[in-house]
């Protein structure tokens, strides 16, 4: 079966199956049961799996992961919803010190596989608090996986596989994308947690990416062909694991590479993943490594966002900016006129 | 006038409530006629655990000053509450100890060792907490909390018969995770108990400091929890108050906060001067009270102390720290490369790269060493 369905409805799904497939798998977090959350993600779970798989809790969200780390303690698998990115902050203290921990401290006597979906970034006309990208507190946490999906099919796939991985993962949901449709076959096979995906393959650019960011970065590359410029999309897909082999041969191969993301950039992924390149592809560069990122400022109001966000204009721009031939004969021109 | 209310939703009317507050007395048995009620082996058998509980403490003290643990919060002075709480757990339960809960742990039958894994410096958290039903010594105050409402609640959902019992001091009732945890129980009507070591105070924090509320067992009541205040110097209260609290859990009649009134005779820890912060005479006011002595008095003027069983108590207790001087008077040793083993379940390539630099330094280490001979 195949049709146009939401990357929502795909999630949605992976939660359904993943419950149907394992008894052990429990549900909850708030508004999550019998309103379906406030995204409908959980839509229908509590009435096909019941008030104990799907659970509604208190407003609390160190008291939601906590207990969830207790629960998993006892052998279940929880996936938590933290509502919204800014709102899974309150859940910080548990998720370094215990989540993110336990194995580690514990010599994998107690393994914690806990999924926690994180609505995450802006684009959808939130007021503050609500379109946070918080990756950055995430990705700096040893012990966790975390992993962010941009298509329908690695919604289902990616959510089952963090489902069903003894290590805790983040789950980033990129609220922008929730409701954008595609041809998907259910159960299509994706790549494992760890591999990042070469959405466009071209020859001059690479632009890394993930999540909120893929689309906007096909986009600028398809605008990018039309001048001229061969341009290649990876989709990290995952975070934590990192997977460097996919994105250095592409480096390697091109030259020339830009990262892009929401977030601010200050100290944030695409800055790791930019010294990564520079220490692993320094002399395959044709120019230094650029990133395209949000603003270093509290997220804008809804009024204000759509110049915060990376569009399509400032990555081409950011191509513009990698050091071209072209340039340097215009330069050389210039200087010997 | 027509009221009018929310959908139905069964609840206790305010007035059922009033039998959440603790009583205005903390619950004393020792010196009281209902002594004499309680079975005499369970008495014997509670005075063996303090004699050996404070031989415990006395020793690790003494261990740590002498430079064999890295760091040692002892409960001198709360052994009472450390007994009482190992001594009502069923083989099925599970106990939630926070770093000064070693004694309890110890007392769950966890050997001391392996309890004390964290605290001599290594790396990991000692016991395999799935055996002994132990949640591993948790150091982030409160935190553990919630750990054991949700364990409960999952233990409840499987239809087991399981009750855990977190411990907690005074300092942390002030944490959210504490209060998150007992709205939690509430709501889900977890099976567990909260029992607070009020000690008077959080490393240097008097309790004046710390709360305006008129006990720490009155925080139960804004939840629905039942608030129960003991003296926590009555080994015999402690036992009796744990112990219909965690027959309430078992029963299904939801979670207790139990409140302990006692002293940290011994500083915070090693590394802590207690003499900055309280008096002399407080202390000798405490030591007055020391539970390890009030039951003894009980014994004595009840005729159940004979030199025989006083004489055993004490040789299983030196027995114990002997066995300790000799343990832990040997170095761990850890090994680097299990800095990388458990973080992951599936290692990361970062992590693994990083693994084969530490591997190639101790290398080039071993073969420095051996190379100077």
């Amino acid at each position: 079966m195949s049709g146009s369905t939401t990357m929502a409805r795909a999630l949605n799904t992976a939660l359904r199956d993943a419950m149907r497939a394992d008894p052990t798998v429990h549900v909850f977090g708030e508004d999550v049961g019998q309103l379906g959350g406030v995204f409908r993600i959980t839509d229908g779970l509590a009435a096909e799996f019941g008030e104990d798989r799907c659970a509604d809790t208190p407003l609390a969200e160190a008291g939601i992961l906590g207990t969830a780390v207790g629960m998993a303690m006892y052998g279940l698998r929880p996936v938590v919803e933290m509502q919204f990115d800014a709102f899974a902050y309150p859940a910080f203290e548990q998720l370094v010190d215990h989540v993110a921990k336990m194995r580690n401290r514990t010599r994998g006597n107690l393994p914690m596989p806990i999924t926690i979906r994180v609505p995450y970034g802006g684009g959808i006309g939130g007021v503050e608090h609500h379109s946070d990208s918080s990756e950055a507190y995430y990705v700096h946490t040893p012990g966790l996986h975390v992993v962010s999906s941009a298509t329908v099919a690695d919604a289902y796939g990616l959510l089952r596989q963090s489902i069903a991985s003894d290590d805790p993962v983040i789950f980033l949901e990129p609220k922008r994308l929730y409701w954008t449709r595609e041809d998907w076959a259910p159960q299509a096979p994706v790549e494992p947690i760890g591999r990042a995906v070469v959405r466009r393959s071209g020859t001059s650019v690479v632009l890394v990416t993930y999540g909120q960011t893929v689309p906007v970065c096909m986009e600028a590359a398809a605008l990018a062909q039309a001048d001229g410029r061969d341009v290649s999309v990876i989709d990290l897909r995952s975070l934590v694991p990192f997977d460097e082999e996919t994105v250095y041969a592409a480096v390697r191969r091109a030259g020339r590479a830009v990262v892009v993301h929401e977030a601010s950039g200050f100290a944030g992924v695409g800055a790791e993943i930019a010294a990564r390149i520079s220490e692993n592809c320094f002399h395959h560069l044709e120019a230094p490594v650029l990133r395209v990122t949000g603003f270093d400022v509290p997220y804008p109001p809804p009024m204000l966002e759509r110049h915060h966000l990376p569009g399509t204009d400032r990555v081409l721009d950011a191509i513009e900016r990698l050091q071209w031939a072209d340039d340097i004969e215009r330069a050389w021109h210039a200087v010997s006129a | 006038m027509t009221v009018v209310t929310a959908a139905a939703e069964p609840r206790p009317t305010i007035a059922d409530h009033t039998t959440l507050l603790p009583g205005d007395e903390p619950v004393r048995i020792l010196g009281t006629d209902q002594a004499s009620t309680i079975d005499s082996g369970l008495v014997r058998g509670l005075y063996r655990q303090l004699v050996l509980g404070r031989r415990f403490n006395r020793q690790v003290t003494a261990l740590t000053k002498q430079g064999r643990l890295a760091v040692y919060p002892s409960t001198t002075g709360q052994e009472a509450c450390q007994v009482g709480a190992a001594a009502v757990l069923g083989p099925q339960d599970w106990l939630f100890p926070t770093y000064r809960d070693t004694l309890s742990v110890v007392l769950r039958g966890v050997d001391p060792v392996e309890t004390l894994t964290l605290l001599r410096g290594d790396w990991h958290t000692g016991y395999d907490s799935r055996v002994h039903r132990v949640a591993p010594l948790c150091t982030p105050l409160a935190t553990h909390c919630p750990h054991a409402v949700g364990l409960a609640h999952a233990a409840r959902l499987r239809g087991d018969d399981v009750v855990t019992l977190a411990l907690v001091g005074d300092g942390a009732t002030s944490e959210g995770d504490f209060h998150e945890a007992l709205n939690f129980a509430a709501v889900y009507q977890s099976p567990t108990v909260f029992f607070v070591q009020n000690n008077r105070y959080a490393i240097s924090v008097p309790l004046s400091k710390q709360t305006a509320a008129p006990s720490l067992a009155h925080k139960g009541i804004g939840y629905g929890i039942p608030g129960v205040l003991v003296d926590g110097n009555d080994v015999l209260a402690v036992h009796t108050v744990l112990t219909e609290a965690m027959e309430r859990a078992r029963a299904g009649g939801g979670p207790t906060l139990v409140e302990a009134l006692t002293y940290r005779i011994d500083a915070h820890t090693n590394a802590d001067d207690a003499t900055r912060y309280r008096t002399d005479d407080e202390v000798a006011f405490w030591q007055e009270r020391d539970p390890v002595t009030l039951l003894e008095r009980h014994l004595r003027e009840t005729g159940m102390l004979d030199s025989d069983t006083e004489r055993r108590a004490r040789d299983a207790a030196e027995e114990m720290a002997a066995d300790l001087r000799t343990r832990l008077g040997v170095d761990a040793t850890p090994d680097p490369m299990d800095l990388f083993r458990h973080v992951y379940a599936e290692q990361t390539p970062q992590l693994r790269e990083q693994q084969t630099r530490l591997a190639a330094e101790l290398a080039a280490e071993s073969e420095l060493a051996g190379g100077g001979q």
